[in-house]
């Protein structure tokens, strides 16, 4: 895989931070959010920061930016210097000043970084408005000007555009341009490309790059994905509980890791290489789908309206022991068709057969003596337990809705903490006093005390940091072993899926695309769609957990945007 | 970042939380004034019959609209009534209809906004009912209630309540709506729950700390009403002495005794302020956003 190569012997040093220590407000005592980092971006070069969340790599670009919540967080030390100018002692009118010329900042969620009631092209201009003299038409000519250097398309009619009727990249793109309008130093983007789909990613990405070719800026770049650091970093450096373990420059950090951390991180890191394939179980499938159809909205009282078509005609089947994985971009309908299996939504049309009950057209009271039989695991590990209930009651309360004494309930909920590599103390708490990882342990708990057919991961390991991601898979790996539960598993993410699926089901605006064994799928995609969502897998080409390429780089062939 | 622990909204959390002062959370010297103001008024309210000199009703046509003196500490009326003890026994009523409608609005509101925010075909019946009687003005309710049964306490509460209950019926369905979204719902439902226990234990315990809130305000605003029916004829008899009434009966004789209508108004308007900022605090406190802010 080749990284960027950029010689930036004689660059000049943009930002300068030294021994910077952040602390809480009013609690000296505590430990520091940032404890002695030190930092140094030269321009043109894209300095990546990553590590798991709270390491404290946010922080760091707040306080280049001078943004620090108020209240919450303080400096207690060391200094920040963009270029000569001391930012740490900054009055707030200087940095007001400094923020729109020297320092510019992108971040993760576009929607809520622009003003949803002005149109995009008039928060550009705002911009040049508020610290240039430049005239009305100059100003608009000029963000004109920036808004095709982004490469938005149709530019005369997105500028009149509000934030809601752009896609997620093209506001993101939007950004940038507001971001670079001005020409800064230094651009601070704080995991830009996290909400965006993989293609968008890669689109935005390059855009970066471009950019910072064009105008020569210095960037710091906070991800927590490998993948993208491969892409873009000429130097990384790796982030723990408010310190810098590791600085190296890319390759070195990927080929020859010095730090365990480091190793740790990138250990965890999956890639696209699919799993060695398991033997086909002889038992009957525990789930079959059969025709599915989804279709949002239509009816109408008085004439029949299109209904937004979010799954169509898809069709499947797991053994038991076997993981089947649904992988699409954002309204791809792969979530839709989990919801419908679950009966949380009523398909319009098809069959879904699980354990041998036809279930997709029950009524809830007919149905409700087959919800044992399968069973969800969502996304966000902190919405997804009830914050007022202690972890036993959360699981107890299926069990005991299909009649086991409370008693049993409660023992078999210790047992299940075992399982899932929690103390037994954990029962008495609430969720609030767990991390992401571990409650998202006791949701795959809850789901397993039902001991179900069929377990559906709705994007179960998407909200987790790398590592964390890596164990919560070897657990439901584990659980499937144990118990022989067939698994259903959503994901946006090829990597992931490419580690725990058997076979793979690619959907694209509401259809399959591509449905077959994982390993043919990854490595020989036959339709144009997966490969270029293969294409744009980041750091695929890289082997992090073996520090090394991938000898076999799946599907070299196909276009990516 | 570090571990914060959030506090539990249960609603014991919030009760003991606006007295105990749970930590993190800086309550300013405003609001501890207007607890303060507000324990004094309705600890000498309830206990006026203990230590009134006079009872409130008993005339008398020697020492009729008599200026301050330590006999009479606030003066007397037309009537020869003791002022201070009219004034301190009225609270008990302004208080009791405040209470007692924001607990019974609250209560009937928690009940309709709880079927109409889980039950879709519930919900549009529901809601236009509220609707037409959102359009139903209190004071004209009142009075003709008041015409129909003649005055008493509990068509004044009758009056006031009707009015408020969409109000909350329309914040508690708001609350349950995005509180059915919420993943840990979903989960309930795939592990078979049935829809009433989703309902009281998932859904209802959300709608508590707004509840609270939205409570005081109601109060609030009841005891205003209460006055303004009164001072229109339409409110509780003039047997028994209310804020509301003692205005009334004052305004005849505000030129040559403005003090008829100055002590029941000061009471009246401390009380409201005091109840609407510990409303507000607790909306601050209660408020997950606000509670970011300073997280």
């Amino acid at each position: 895989m080749e990284f960027t190569s950029k010689d930036l012997g004689n660059a000049r040093t943009v930002l300068k931070i030294r021994g910077l220590k952040v602390g809480l407000v009013g609690r000296p005592g505590a430990a520091p959010v940032l404890d002695g980092i030190d930092l140094d971006i030269r321009a043109g070069e894209t300095h990546c920061l990553v590590g798991e969340s709270g390491s404290g790599k946010s922080v760091t670009s707040l306080c280049a930016m001078g943004l620090l919540p108020r209240g919450a967080l303080e400096t207690t030390g060391g200094s920040i210097d963009l270029e000569g100018i001391e930012i740490t002692t900054a009055r707030p009118a200087r940095m007001r000043e400094l923020r729109a010329r020297r320092i510019a900042m992108i971040f993760q969620e576009p929607m809520t970084a622009l003003n949803p009631v002005l149109r995009v092209g008039e928060q550009i201009e705002e911009v040049l408005n508020m610290h240039t003299d430049l005239s009305q038409s100059e100003a608009r000519s000029r963000t004109i000007d920036m808004m095709e250097q982004v490469h938005l398309p149709d530019v005369q009619r997105i500028y009149s555009a509000f934030p809601h009727q752009l896609s997620g990249g093209q506001r993101q793109r939007i950004m940038i341009a507001m971001a670079l309008i001005l020409d800064p130093d230094l651009l601070i983007a704080d995991e830009p490309t996290t909400a965006l789909d993989v293609t968008t990613q890669l689109q935005i990405l390059k855009l970066i790059a471009e950019m910072q070719h064009r105008h020569g800026t210095a960037v710091l770049f906070i991800t927590h994905d490998m993948g993208v650091v491969a892409e873009i970093a000429d130097t990384v450096s790796v982030m723990q509980s408010g310190r810098i373990v590791e600085r190296a420059p890319i390759r070195d950090l990927l080929t020859n890791p010095q730090e365990t951390y480091t190793r740790k991180l990138l250990q965890a890191v999956p890639n696209l290489a699919p799993r060695a394939a398991r033997g086909a179980a002889a038992a009957p499938d525990v789930i079959t789908v059969k025709a599915l159809d989804m279709t949002y909205g239509g009816g109408g009282f008085f004439r029949k309206a299109a209904g937004v078509k979010a799954a169509q005609d898809v069709s499947f089947a797991i053994a038991p022991g076997r993981t089947l994985g649904i992988v699409g971009e954002s309204g791809s309908g792969k979530s839709t068709v989990a919801r419908c299996i679950l009966r949380l939504i009523d398909p319009t049309a098809g069959q879904v057969t699980v354990a041998g009950t036809e279930i997709a057209h029950l009524s809830r009271r007919q149905l409700q003596p087959h919800r044992k039989h399968f069973q969800i695991v969502f996304q966000d590990p902190y919405r997804s337990l009830n914050p007022r209930w202690t972890v036993a009651r959360s699981l107890c309360e299926g069990p005991v809705n299909f009649g086991t004494p409370r008693e049993a309930a409660m023992s078999h909920a210790a047992e299940l903490m075992a399982l899932v590599d929690l103390p037994r103390d954990a029962l008495d708490r609430y969720p609030h006093q767990f991390s992401g990882g571990q409650r998202q342990r006791i949701a795959i708990a809850r789901a397993v005390a039902m001991k179900p057919d069929l377990l559906v991961a709705d994007e179960a390991v998407s909200a987790l940091d790398v590592s964390v991601q890596a164990q919560v898979l070897d657990l439901l790996d584990d659980i499937q072993e144990k118990f022989g539960v067939a698994m259903l598993f959503i994901t946006h993410d090829l990597r992931v899926a490419a580690q725990i699926c058997d076979e793979v089901l690619v959907m694209q605006k509401g259809r399959v695309v591509e449905q077959g064994p994982a390993a043919a799928v990854l490595s020989d995609p036959a339709h144009t769609y997966t490969r270029t969502l293969i294409e744009a897998a980041p750091g695929r080409l890289w082997d992090f957990a073996n520090f090394r390429a991938l000898d076999h780089a799946p599907a070299r062939q196909g276009a990516t945007a | 970042m570090t571990e914060i622990p959030q506090s539990r909204h249960s609603a014991f959390q919030v009760l003991t939380g606006l007295f105990s002062l749970p930590a993190g959370a800086r309550i300013g010297i405003g609001p501890m004034i207007a607890a303060v103001i507000l324990v004094v008024i309705v600890l000498a309210s309830v206990l006026a019959p203990l230590y009134v000199p006079y009872d409130p009703l008993s005339m008398n046509a020697m020492a009729r609209l008599k200026p301050p003196s330590p006999e009479h500490l606030l003066g007397t009326d037309p009537y020869g009534r003791d002022t201070f003890s009219r004034v301190m026994t009225g609270g008990r009523v302004s208080l009791l209809i405040g209470v007692g409608a924001a607990v019974v609005s609250v209560a009937i509101g928690l009940a309709i906004g709880l079927v109409a925010g889980f039950f879709r075909l519930a919900d549009s019946i529901i809601m236009r009912i509220m609707d037409s009687l959102m359009a139903i003005p209190a004071i004209l309710l009142a009075i003709a209630l008041v015409a129909l049964n003649g005055p008493s306490l509990m068509s004044v509460i009758i009056a006031i309540t009707v009015p408020e209950v969409p109000r909350v019926v329309r914040l508690v369905r708001s609350v349950v709506l995005s509180a059915r979204e919420e993943p840990y719902v979903e989960a309930a439902i795939a592990l078979g729950s049935s829809m009433p226990r989703i309902l009281i234990q998932h859904l209802m315990p959300n709608t508590f700390a707004p509840l609270i809130v939205q409570g005081t305000y109601i109060c609030a605003s009841a005891i205003l009403i209460e006055a303004i029916l009164s001072f229109l004829g339409a409110g509780v008899s003039t047997e028994i002495p209310t804020w509301g009434n003692i205005m009334a009966e004052g305004r005849t004789y505000f030129q040559i005794k403005p003090g008829l209508i100055f002590w029941p108004g000061l009471l009246l308007s401390l009380c409201i302020l005091a109840i609407n900022l510990l409303g507000d605090t607790a909306r601050d406190l209660l408020d997950p956003r606000m509670k970011k802010r300073e997280g």
